[in-house]
């Protein structure tokens, strides 16, 4: 089977850890890694595996004579509102990693296929791809009138977008609560925690669902998402059968579901407690073969 | 010798007289803020106007109301409010006469829509909340908030768990974000008094020629006051407390108790002593749902090092699950949990209960 060329926008964790499952894939080629700081140690990493690397940006690229099919942005959510445009002008592909949401959000194991035929394609954030495939596990056996997650990963793990962009992080995630995991209400929580050595990423998800919802099915359909999850991400796993705690004025009349998770990372790049981040690239990982793919057939 | 009642800083001398007259300290109850955690969210309006009514009438120059965990705080993590805090915000700034009504946020948990909402109703004094290495966390909230003309506040939470230099390190970022306070939190009321002001001194020393500093304090280990006026003598010229210590784990330092010390020590806070103990009995004591004491749960806090908060999220978990809240505690101090990982609390509980549940099978 023939591959589809890629570049990866933004070579910091996220871009250099997605380098290396992209480099492992078999419709998708790695071609260029492009970044704005020439000492950045991604751009050198990049180099060293054969990819085309610049710090003179997505400006350089988008000159060349030849372009990419598949663009990865793993830059912020700022500069990949200020590119999408240009992207899509140029006919390529934009699985975006940031939490700029300009496309539908994508999550594998729920929509995965859905927006396959989509120019842009949003993967909502790291705490997103944790969590919403359970607040989905639920509903689509019960009703969810609101689900929260609270997502905590290491300090080290997260990077000055994710810092400075907090606030987008809380509102993507929560609104991928909703559209996507099938909430009626969404509200996510992060937590940066610095704890030495530093903490494997861990997720809880609150769903509210209905009084008399089938339990055994909820909790049926949890682990079933736990194995469709570890497909992509063998590190995903519950911590604990998910508790169920009847309705009272303290769940607010919902049969009230609690899952706990851990993201383990492949270690890829980063070390394996920053699962926050693998969840994230082998998740853009799945969506941009799923893209390639259809491509492929197209061609 | 130096007289350690004269204070090197105080308020007044880094912003003058204001209407309440010449202040050495400059006090926020925090009541309606940290009382929330004890309160389990449960204020109702009545509650608020009351209480807010009391401590404006006895000088208290700043109110504290949100939800316990700050703005967006109401869930199932944290607890869902009785009354929306948004409305609790109004409503004191409605009934406040001359005190400013400050309001409390922590990013990744509630957002700059938040603080604009807030401030719609009436808060004056927007206070950002990050653990004590996270500072980078909030500068587009301390941002926007100048932006936005309110006074600015950041709160250094667990300042227990690093030393002095990072602390300075941390309030810089903040300051150089747009906050005009920055406080040590001791969050886990686990500080001693030593340890307050080598703190509170190298904040100090970093961003006092351009900004106030603030203690914030817990009475786990009973050494909220003596803290407190550690902090004061180290510099800290804007201090926390809650009448009555209403607030999360053992309490906030008992802000009457302070007052009362600072009348003895010639430390001018504003606040009348007499009104201020009237309105602890009278209005504070019938809101509470009981007293907040020291016990085996909340000096377990302070001896682990665990935030305040977890307090009532680890009794309710012990309580589900039959396993010991004190274990549930230290594990959390094990486990170096921060401010707002209340969920790891069930997983605790659930991972003691598997163990207990071993040991009876094996019995």
């Amino acid at each position: 089977m023939s591959k589809l060329t890629a570049a990866i926008v933004g070579p910091g964790n996220i871009g250099t850890d997605l380098m290396y499952k992209l480099l492992r894939s078999d419709v998708i080629e790695p071609r260029w890694m492009i970044g704005v700081d020439p000492s950045s140690e991604g751009l050198k990493l990049a180099a060293e595996k054969g990819l085309e690397s610049t710090h003179e940006g997505v400006d350089w690229l988008l000159k060349q004579d030849e372009l990419p099919d598949l663009i990865f942005e793993a830059t912020s959510a700022y500069v990949h509102r200020e590119y999408a445009p240009r992207y899509e002008e140029a006919g390529i592909r934009a699985i975006d990693l940031t939490p700029a949401a300009i496309g539908p959000a994508v999550i594998p194991p729920v929509n995965g296929e859905t927006h396959v035929d989509a120019m842009n394609v949003n993967m909502i954030t790291c705490g997103g791809q944790a969590t919403i495939p359970m607040v989905a596990a639920v509903s689509r056996v019960a009703p969810v009138s609101y689900a929260e997650i609270v997502a905590s990963v290491s300090s080290m793990s997260a990077g000055p977008g994710t810092r400075a962009n907090i606030d987008e992080f809380t509102r993507t995630t929560s609104s991928g609560v909703r559209e996507i995991g099938g909430a009626t209400e969404g509200k996510a929580i992060i937590i940066l925690n610095p704890a030495e050595p530093p903490m494997i990423m861990r997720d809880t998800i609150f769903c509210a669902a209905d009084p008399d919802a089938d339990r055994d099915a909820i909790i049926a359909s949890v682990f079933a998402m736990e194995k469709a999850v570890q497909e992509y991400v063998p590190g995903y796993r519950l911590l604990q059968e998910p508790q169920l705690d009847d309705p009272s004025p303290a769940t607010r009349g919902a049969l009230k579901v609690s899952i706990f998770v851990e993201v383990e990372g492949a270690g890829d790049f980063l070390p394996p407690y920053a699962g926050n981040l693998d969840i994230m690239t082998a998740a853009a990982t799945q969506v941009g073969q799923n893209i390639a793919r259809s491509l492929l057939v197209e061609q | 010798m130096t007289d350690l009642n004269t204070l090197t800083r105080t308020w007044s001398g880094t912003h003058g007289t204001d209407p309440f007259g010449e202040l050495d300290l400059r006090l926020t109850d925090t009541c309606l803020r940290d009382g929330s955690h004890h309160k389990r969210h449960q204020f109702t309006a009545t509650e608020v106007h009351d209480i807010v009514e009391a401590l404006d009438t006895s000088g208290i120059p700043v109110i504290e109301v949100t939800h316990g965990d700050g703005l967006g705080g109401s869930s199932f993590n944290y607890g869902f409010s009785r009354t929306p805090e948004q409305e609790l915000i109004r409503i004191a700034s409605e009934t406040a006469k001359r005190a400013k009504i400050a309001f409390l946020m922590l990013p990744g948990v509630g957002t700059k829509d938040d603080i604009r909402a807030a401030q719609d109703n009436g808060g004056q004094i927007c206070r950002i909340a990050t653990h004590c290495t996270e500072a980078d966390t909030s500068i587009q909230h301390f941002g926007l908030a100048r932006e936005l003309g309110l006074e600015t506040v950041g709160f250094l939470m667990m300042s227990h768990t690093q030393p002095p230099e990072v602390l300075a390190k941390q309030a810089r970022i903040m300051v150089d974000a747009g906050c005009q306070c920055v406080y040590v939190v001791d969050s886990a009321g686990a500080l001693i008094m030593e340890q307050t002001s080598d703190r509170v001194a190298a904040v100090v020393a970093e961003i006092g020629d351009v900004a106030d500093v603030g203690f914030h304090g817990h009475e786990n280990l009973a050494l909220g006051v003596a803290n407190t006026v550690a902090a004061a003598r180290a510099g800290a010229t804007q201090i926390d407390g809650s009448v009555r210590r209403f607030g999360a784990g053992a309490g906030n330092t008992p802000l009457e108790a302070f007052i009362g010390v600072c009348d003895k020590l010639g430390w001018r806070t504003g606040v009348d002593f007499l009104q201020i103990v009237d309105a602890s009995e009278d209005v504070i004591k019938p809101a509470m749902p009981e007293e907040c004491e020291l016990n085996r749960m909340t000096l377990m806090m302070g001896y682990a090092g665990v935030y305040s908060s977890f307090l009532k999220h680890a009794g309710n978990a012990a309580d589900r699950y039959g396993v010991s809240g004190a274990k549930i505690l230290l594990e959390a101090g094990r486990r170096k949990l921060i401010g707002g990982q209340e969920d790891q609390l069930i997983d605790i509980a659930l991972m003691l209960k598997a163990e207990q549940d071993k040991q009876a099978a094996n019995a």
